[in-house]
């Protein structure tokens, strides 16, 4: 009998909470138009850092493409002379740290360009090729950072070189960028849903305004906190769930309207690269978070709310 | 008791109801009645003194246990608190889906409790379209739906003709039959003589009467 009882009870607990699941969410199918601009609010919110980072997850991945044997590539003055390129060459070719030496001309540069850019007719109708000169130089295998600095220097001092480009250093000032971008995009992210939790806050606050009479006269007939608190606190969850949701299918569109464009344009850089999207576990990131953040609004809000209401 | 403006709506009333008595509480209006009968649900707290209920000292009672205390204590007011979004029967049934009473057991109680007040066919009507003697035996039937020990009533004949009211007091006469304790505020003295019963009687909220009203009795001028 008392097993029975507290079986009875348990069984009423779990229906009061799909019976305050399903009620909420007739109450906003109710007022759909009201209830859609809140979730446009919040996936619209959602949807911005959620795109951020997806774009910061691109660079990321082609950062880590060209993340191989950092390379120095010597820009020469474009008016040294053919024995001075070559002297240059043997000299760095003796030299312990240096690994590897290409020279490229600036014809073969510029037919290189040519091809790869596909612009070659407009390029052709240029009356002098403006490409310098240009050595690329692998550095010894496991040179120490500092070395590769000081390699650097000396080469920058010589006078027959215009400018020394790192790869390497590219790639670490693109990465710093990245972690720069993640932070920006942390920050976006948190205050984008400090505002989702103040626009929840807000439209629960207004429910349970509307409700007033009812919560009172629960509390009356001995209501418990957490009765009155569930049916606002799934108010809050639907409004979480549907604006990642909605979020989710922005991020996709956006993704899909740009994965043409990128594609082509990775392939005029013979690059068989393509957008990568949210992903599953992405995906389902967004929307775990959209209803965490709408119940964590609704909670805040019930309980600075509710306890005001006492009959 | 004293109000947060400072007004005292009630001193020195000292008074203890026993187990399956039926008392009325009158005086005029502003004596304190339904302060008192706050008291005693703890819709307010006492600001000085004790108010026990079964032997529990409600001023130390924390405030989660106040929902248990009122599931324990029907209580039927003075306006009604009927929710006009549902039925009759969704009404009555409130209590019962606070205390978590499986459908099924709360079904058969919700139509026991609307049958004892004679509106069993109404039950899924919007108690907005009862009369108002109907809506107050809607919140009766919500008052003793999970069978309370103790049940209160503010005013229940407020605004209904004599026989009416007459009717809901015979309703209130049968729960006592059956053992439960009743306190009913009221100023309608003609029909608290006729019932007998032990008078508390309020002015000004001190207790200026204890006893069954005798013949022209003194205590109320409402
Ligand atoms: N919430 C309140 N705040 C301040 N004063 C109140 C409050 N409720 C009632 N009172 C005052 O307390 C006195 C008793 O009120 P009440 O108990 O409602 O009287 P009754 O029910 O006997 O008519 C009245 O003078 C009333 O104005
Ligand atoms: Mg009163």
């Amino acid at each position: 009998m008392h097993r029975n009882q507290l079986r009875d009870r348990w069984q009423s607990y779990l229906d009061h909470h799909r019976f305050s699941a399903r009620d909420s969410l007739k109450r906003l199918l109710s007022t759909p138009l009201q209830s859609l601009m809140t979730w446009l609010v919040i996936a619209v919110a959602l949807a911005l850092p959620a795109t951020l980072f997806t774009s910061l997850d691109n660079l990321k991945v082609i950062g880590q493409r060209w993340d191989g044997a950092p390379q120095i590539t010597l820009f020469l003055n474009q008016r040294a002379r053919p024995q001075a390129v070559e002297a240059l060459q043997q000299k760095l070719r003796l030299r312990q740290d240096v690994a590897a030496l290409e020279y490229v001309s600036p014809e073969q540069a510029l037919r290189q360009f040519e091809m790869e850019s596909g612009m070659g007719s407009a390029l052709s109708g240029l009356d002098n090729n403006p490409l310098p000169p240009t050595l690329l130089l692998t550095p010894a295998a496991g040179i120490s950072a500092a070395d590769l600095g000081l390699l650097g220097e000396q080469l920058a001092q010589l006078k027959i070189v215009d400018e020394v480009l790192f790869d390497r250093a590219w790639i670490e000032r693109l990465q710093g960028i990245l972690t720069l971008g993640e932070r920006i995009a942390l920050v976006v992210g948190a205050l984008l849903a400090l505002g989702v939790v103040l626009v929840i806050g807000n439209t629960i606050r207004l429910a349970i305004e509307n409700r007033r009479d009812e919560i009172t006269i629960i509390k009356l007939v001995g209501g418990s906190d957490a009765f009155v608190r569930r049916p606002f606190l799934y108010t809050g969850l639907w409004y979480g769930l549907g604006g990642g949701l909605l979020a989710l299918v922005m991020v996709l569109v956006l993704l899909f309207s740009l994965s043409g464009a990128v594609a082509s344009l990775a392939s005029s850089y013979q690059s068989d690269y393509s957008l990568q999207g949210l992903g599953f576990s992405g995906s389902l990131l967004l929307v775990l978070t959209g209803t965490l953040v709408g119940w964590l609004g609704a909670w805040l809000a019930v309980g600075r709310h509710l306890g005001a209401i006492e009959p | 008791m004293r109000y947060a403006g400072g007004y005292e709506a009630l001193s020195r009333v000292s008074f203890e109801v026993g187990a399956g008595e039926m008392v009325f509480l009158t005086g005029h209006s502003g004596a304190g009645k339904s302060t008192l009968l706050k008291l005693i649900m703890l819709m307010e707290r006492a600001t000085q003194g004790q108010v026990l209920v079964n032997g529990q000292n409600l001023n130390r009672l924390p405030a989660s246990q106040i929902p248990l205390l009122r599931r324990r204590i029907g209580v039927v007011f003075q306006n009604h608190q009927l929710l006009f979004d549902r039925s009759v029967y969704d009404n009555v049934a409130l209590p019962l889906v606070i205390e978590g009473y499986h459908p099924r057991e709360a079904a058969r109680r919700v139509r026991a409790a609307l049958d004892k007040v004679g509106l069993l066919t109404k039950e899924k009507q919007n108690p907005i379209v009862l009369s108002g003697g109907e809506q107050q035996r809607v919140g009766i039937a919500r008052a003793v739906v999970n069978k309370p020990r103790l049940l209160l009533a503010d005013e229940p004949t407020g605004n209904l003709d004599p026989a009416l009211s007459s009717e809901i007091m015979t309703l209130f006469r049968q729960f006592n039959d059956v053992g439960v304790s009743v306190m009913i505020a009221s100023h309608d003295i003609d029909l608290i003589r006729r019932l007998k019963r032990r008078v508390l009687g309020l002015s000004k909220g001190e207790l200026v009467h204890d006893g069954e009203l005798q013949g022209a009795a003194n205590t109320e001028n409402a």
